[in-house]
């Protein structure tokens, strides 16, 4: 098996090392085989280890391949921890990169840098298979970062862009700070465990009890800085400033990077450290509480964006928080569900999103879109596919994952878990309204396409297509196909830990009869009909009475400009943190460095010394008689001293 | 045996220095290939040094002595450990980097440019093979010359003042050191630095060798607040003056408290700690967010430099704090954390400096604001520029990191608050490193002069790939640097541990 796992991992760094070094050389075609190949052979090969450990209950692997640093005790190694979550997530990351690939073969055919992009995602993929596959912490680390790296480098893809290079350095900065805290959690995991292996640190974890730092629990403590890591990659509040900047990035790394995989490594994470936060309900009240605030007030800027992709950016950011929220009251395997559900139907929004701007001509503007369902009929029905699915429609992906998780908020006995609930409840109504808002928008009403757009307007290329078509079934289906074995059944029993103080899990496992049966009994609940006020406010706003949408704004300006000032986020940081440390930079190079030190300690001491040597230089002439002066006054000075003391200073000497 | 390996690295590089000047500057292109072969040629005869290494002991290997000033005791007595062949390595694969560098863009007394780096290798393989402290004193003076020629004749604009402040900095740091090795030989009758880390000394005694050996190594390293002389130095100097003052000569200083400070003087260096420890902190730190506003690329280089360094001296003077009931494996850490980022920090600082050298031999400018857009002429050169940044900002992956995260894993142990201050690089570091990539190499060209800018040529495109490989082969695979240095570290802090008192 080892030699498979390495083949999955390594075929998409050898893609990604011929497309970058030799793709130019080698021409589109043959770049975009390789490859794709490459990826085919990854995805086929995930799906083989699915099957394995999965379905057929095969053994954990947990293996180190070679040894990074070995200090006397101290092993850091590389390796794979092979068990049913890395597995879950290997096929969905191959599988959606595999749809991504093919459809940059559309989506990028004319620009310059196309290979180059090749390269980028592979070595993304690349990146990501390190970070799930990892059996211990400092792999995570690499994983972690060199996917920040490829997003960096994905993000700034347009170069000549200002506002893309502008955001890519933000969103790396802005994962720099989460990685800060993600770093000293590794450290502090050491300080107590000695070892960064996953499995000898959960075996350890009973060493941290009643250790303290800071007033906390030391296991607290750490879960927190983890989380923090989470909080930069999942893009949790307030972290999150990076991503809607993200999509300034060519439309299908949103889909593949900022959507579907890499924004999910923060829920990854916390899911693979569950004997950790399970030790510490103060965290998991602080990842729930933040989840919380992450998925209602993102849902509620989706509402007044108007650009295509930020809707969706916005959109994702606050089903990560529902995700997050999840993680909070220990239902991973939920996390996890709707991680996955997510990916599908999330990469395919973004992937229909990037359909309708090619075919827009790269106008991302909603408000100039209307009435596409004719002209583009296959991604408007993937899309609606995709939308049901967002708002977790009965029946659809979403809607297994997103009820799951309600329901685990709602057995959950952590504080302040009801004030949640309220909050992940009416997130479904947000939720429901912007989506459908962006989707009455684009396909239906009233063209407001200008006239020169309109006229070449028409369905995408058959590689923008397929995907389209392949990433419906799973949003469409696999809800309904896995509920059952990934929450109930054990899927990921053997990489989760849940104590048996959170009841949620348990709970839900109690209420759960079949996935069919869900559907009736949520039509009786509250979040379906939440869903339902979101779809007639979003009509009637954008397609009955397009006015009342402008009254209302009108009418609620000040509410209206929070939303459109995105609560001020960007604006705190530019003015404290970018500005503030660019003034404290400032003052310290120039009062500090250069005036204190350089200035006046370092010059003034030469300074010092030229002047005692001008002064000593006045006393040495080389003229005999102000010698025979100076010897004569002096021994006038001590004559003097003798006669009126009475002791002579010389022989003292 | 014939002539020895230890001193032919010495004085091969010193005499092929002198038969350079001879070939003379009329006749540079023979001088250049001369200089280019003789440094491959010491380069191999270092890798010897490696393979015939033996790493399982921490004793001296490939040992030389011989009477030098028998009055006074003095020997030429040289030797290799586990700390001094990996710098040995870095020093002679540097100079053929900054041999290569010059080729066309030194016209200036050619030879004599090559002959004064080929002479610098000799000198500095001394410092790191001594075993005589006044040896060990002489060639850590000599090596200064060839240094202040380099930047007071091929140099910049304000190249006299760099020259002599760097001179006098460094110069009068290391007065301090020669007392005190004079002193210990008053005391012990020997200049051996072997008979030094034997010798016994009270308290009061090792304060004052502390500090007059911090004032030698602390000024080399450099440590805030003795840092000034730095970033003139690098602005004045030319590309390759600055690569070796980056790339060895800092290590110098910090090879000082390895071989001197530690073993001789164990407990000033553990009374003292903390205070090294928060100057460390604050190099980290503070120069990180000086590094953010400057204007010259190379100024900002020079900043992270000295950032970078921080993480050296911090790594080693944590030590004493992070171990904890005799588990050791925090203090190394923190030791090797420092061994590997000196070498790391050796060929990252090499590269950026050269990186500057490429923009500053074509525009002959290192303002940022010159630049912009350069990615759109010189694609090439800008991969090359972003993974050297990466491994600046010590991104997993790359040389950088390593060091990097074995100290500040190391000083964790030590205290929570060290590991935050020293972490924070993670973002400072990101923001100096990156934004000055964002402004000189994306974006829209505004200047027009870099829309003529001709991507790197295929000298430049092999220096760099050499040193692309070698980043990212340390920050795959440290293990082997760290396996040739471990039982040498291992007996230091054994050392270091024990007190004198």
């Amino acid at each position: 098996m080892e030699k498979i796992y390495l083949i999955i991992a390594l075929s998409p760094l050898v893609g990604a090392v011929i497309a970058g070094f030799f793709g130019t050389m080698l021409g589109k075609t043959t770049t975009h085989t390789l490859t794709i190949l490459g990826l085919l052979l990854s995805t086929v090969l995930s799906l083989y280890v699915f099957n394995y450990h999965v379905l057929e209950r095969g053994e954990v692997f947990n293996q180190n391949l070679y040894t990074w640093i070995q200090i006397n005790n101290l092993n850091i190694s590389v390796g794979f921890l092979i068990d049913n979550l890395t597995a879950v997530m290997l096929v969905v990351v191959s599988f959606i990169s595999l749809m991504v690939h093919i459809y940059t073969i559309g989506y990028m055919y004319n620009d310059v840098g196309y290979t180059k992009f090749f390269s980028y995602i592979s070595l993304f993929t690349f990146s990501m298979f390190i970070l799930i596959m990892s059996n211990n912490f400092m792999q995570l680390f690499f994983g972690w970062e060199a996917v920040g790296l490829v997003s960096y480098l994905l993000i700034g893809f347009w170069h000549h862009k200002e506002r893309a290079v502008q955001a890519n350095l933000k969103a790396f900065l802005v994962n720099r700070v989460g990685d800060f805290g993600f770093l000293l959690g590794i450290s502090l995991v050491l300080v107590f465990s000695g070892s960064l292996d996953y499995t000898e640190v959960f075996l350890s974890l009973e060493k941290t009890i009643d250790q303290q730092l800071w007033g906390l629990d030391l296991i607290t403590v750490i879960c927190l800085l983890l989380f923090v890591g989470a909080m930069g990659k999942s893009a949790q509040v307030p972290l999150h400033v990076w991503l809607p900047g993200s999509m300034e990035g060519p439309t299908p790394i949103s889909a593949l990077i900022h959507a579907a995989t890499m924004v999910t490594a923060g829920i990854f994470m916390v899911s693979r450290m569950s004997p950790m936060f399970e030790l510490s309900d103060i965290a998991l009240t602080v990842v729930m509480v933040v989840g919380a605030i992450t998925a209602l007030f993102m849902g509620l800027l989706g509402i007044v964006q108007n650009d295509i992709k930020k809707v969706v950016a916005y959109s994702t950011l606050s089903q990560l928080g529902y995700m997050t929220v999840a993680l909070g009251v220990s239902a991973y395997s939920v996390a996890i569900f709707h991680l996955m559900t997510h990916a599908f139907f999330k990469a395919l929004l973004f992937l229909v999103a990037g359909s309708v701007i090619v075919a827009m001509n790269h106008q991302q503007d909603i408000r100039k879109m209307g009435g596409l369902r004719k002209k583009m009929p296959i991604t408007y029905w993937t899309g609606l596919i995709g939308t049901l699915a967002l708002i977790g429609f009965p029946g659809f992906s979403g809607f297994y994952s997103k009820d799951m998780i309600i329901e685990a908020v709602y057995f959950s006995s952590l504080s302040y878990s009801s004030w949640v609930y309220v909050v992940v409840v009416v997130g479904v109504f947000v939720t429901s309204f912007y989506s459908l808002r962006m989707f009455f928008l684009v396909f239906h009403g009233k063209s407001r396409v200008d006239v020169h757009t309109a006229k070449h307007l028409h369905e995408s290329v058959s590689s923008i297509i397929f995907p389209l078509i392949v990433l419906a079934i799973p949003s469409l289906m696999i809800g309904y196909l896995t509920i059952e074995f990934m929450l109930f059944n054990g899927w990921l029993d053997n990489a989760i830990t849940v104590a048996s103080s959170h009841i949620s899990m348990a709970k839900l496992k109690y209420e759960f009869h079949s996935a069919a049966s869900m559907i009736p009994h949520a039509i009786q609940t509250l979040p379906f009909w939440m869903m339902i006020g979101g779809i007639a406010i979003a009509w009637l706003f954008s397609i009955y009475k397009v006015q009342w949408a402008n009254w209302v704004q009108k009418k609620y300006y000040r509410t209206n400009y929070v939303l459109e000032s995105l609560y001020g986020f960007d604006r705190f940081n530019d003015l404290i943190f970018v500005n503030g440390v660019k003034k404290l930079g400032n003052f310290l190079y120039k009062v500090s460095d250069t005036s204190l030190i350089d200035k006046l300690l370092v010059n003034g001491s030469t300074k010092v010394i030229l002047l005692v040597g001008k002064i000593l230089r006045l006393i040495q002439t080389g003229y005999v008689y102000h010698y025979a002066f100076l010897m004569i006054f002096s021994l006038l000075i001590i004559l003097t001293w003798v006669l009126f003391t009475g002791e002579n200073p010389l022989f003292e000497l | 045996m014939g002539i020895s390996l230890l001193s032919l690295l010495i004085w091969l590089p010193i005499f092929s220095g002198v038969l350079v000047i001879f070939i003379g500057n009329d006749r540079a292109n023979i001088a250049r290939w001369v200089s280019l072969i003789l440094s491959i040629l010491i380069f191999v005869i270092s890798l010897s040094l490696y393979t015939s290494f033996d790493s399982s002991t921490h004793l001296m290997q490939f040992v030389e002595k011989s009477s030098w000033i028998s009055q006074f005791n003095i020997n030429y007595h040289i030797g290799v450990d586990g700390i001094s062949v990996p710098l040995i390595i870095l020093t002679t694969f540097s100079t053929i980097l900054v041999i290569i560098a010059g080729w066309e863009v030194v016209t200036k007394r050619c030879s004599h440019y090559m002959a004064a780096f080929l002479m610098m290798e000799g000198l500095i393989i001394g410092v790191f093979s001594s075993l005589d402290a006044i040896l060990f004193y002489v060639f850590w003076e000599a090596s200064l010359i060839p240094m202040l020629l380099i930047i007071g004749i091929w140099g910049g604009v304000n190249r006299v003042y760099a020259s002599i402040k760097f001179f006098l900095y460094t110069f009068l740091g290391s007065v301090f050191m020669l007392l005190s090795i004079i002193y210990m030989y008053n005391k012990g009758g020997s200049f051996a630095i072997i008979d030094m880390h034997n010798l016994k000394l009270s308290f009061t005694e090792q304060s004052y060798i502390f500090w007059a050996f911090f004032m030698a190594f602390a000024v080399k390293v450099p440590m805030f607040p003795m840092h000034t002389w730095l970033p003139d130095a690098h602005v004045q100097a030319p590309t390759g003056g600055s690569v070796i003052l980056a790339a060895i000569m800092l290590k110098m200083g910090g090879y000082g408290f390895f071989r001197f400070s530690l073993p001789i003087i164990p407990d000033a260096s553990l009374e003292f700690s903390e205070i090294i420890i928060i100057l460390s902190l604050i190099s980290i730190v503070y120069i990180g967010f000086i590094a953010l506003v400057q204007r010259d690329i190379k100024k900002l280089i020079a900043y992270s430099s000295i950032s970078h360094m921080g993480f050296v001296t911090l790594g080693i003077f944590t030590l004493f704090l992070s171990y904890k009931q005799d588990i050791i494996e925090g203090s190394l850490l923190g030791l090797e954390g420092a061994m590997v980022q000196m070498i790391s920090h050796g060929f990252i600082s090499a590269a950026m400096f050269l990186v500057v050298g490429v923009l500053y031999d074509r525009l002959h400018s290192r303002e940022i604001s010159t630049y912009g857009g350069v990615i759109n002429t010189m694609p090439k050169f800008t991969g090359f520029v972003i993974l050297f940044a990466m491994a600046n900002v010590g991104l997993p992956g790359t040389s950088g990191f390593v060091g990097e995260f074995m100290v500040i894993l190391g000083a964790i142990q030590a205290n929570i608050w060290y590991g935050v201050l020293s972490a924070s690089t993670l973002i400072i570091g990101a923001a100096y490193t990156l934004w000055m990539v964002k402004r000189v190499f994306f974006g829209v060209i505004t200047n027009p002069a870099v829309s003529m800018l001709k991507d790197i040529n295929v000298r430049e495109f092999s220096i760099l790939a050499v040193l692309a490989i070698v980043v990212l082969v340390i920050g795959l695979y440290p293990q082997p640097v760290i396996e040739l240095m471990h039982i040498s570290i291992e007996h230091l802090l054994h050392q270091a541990l024990t007190s004198k008192l």
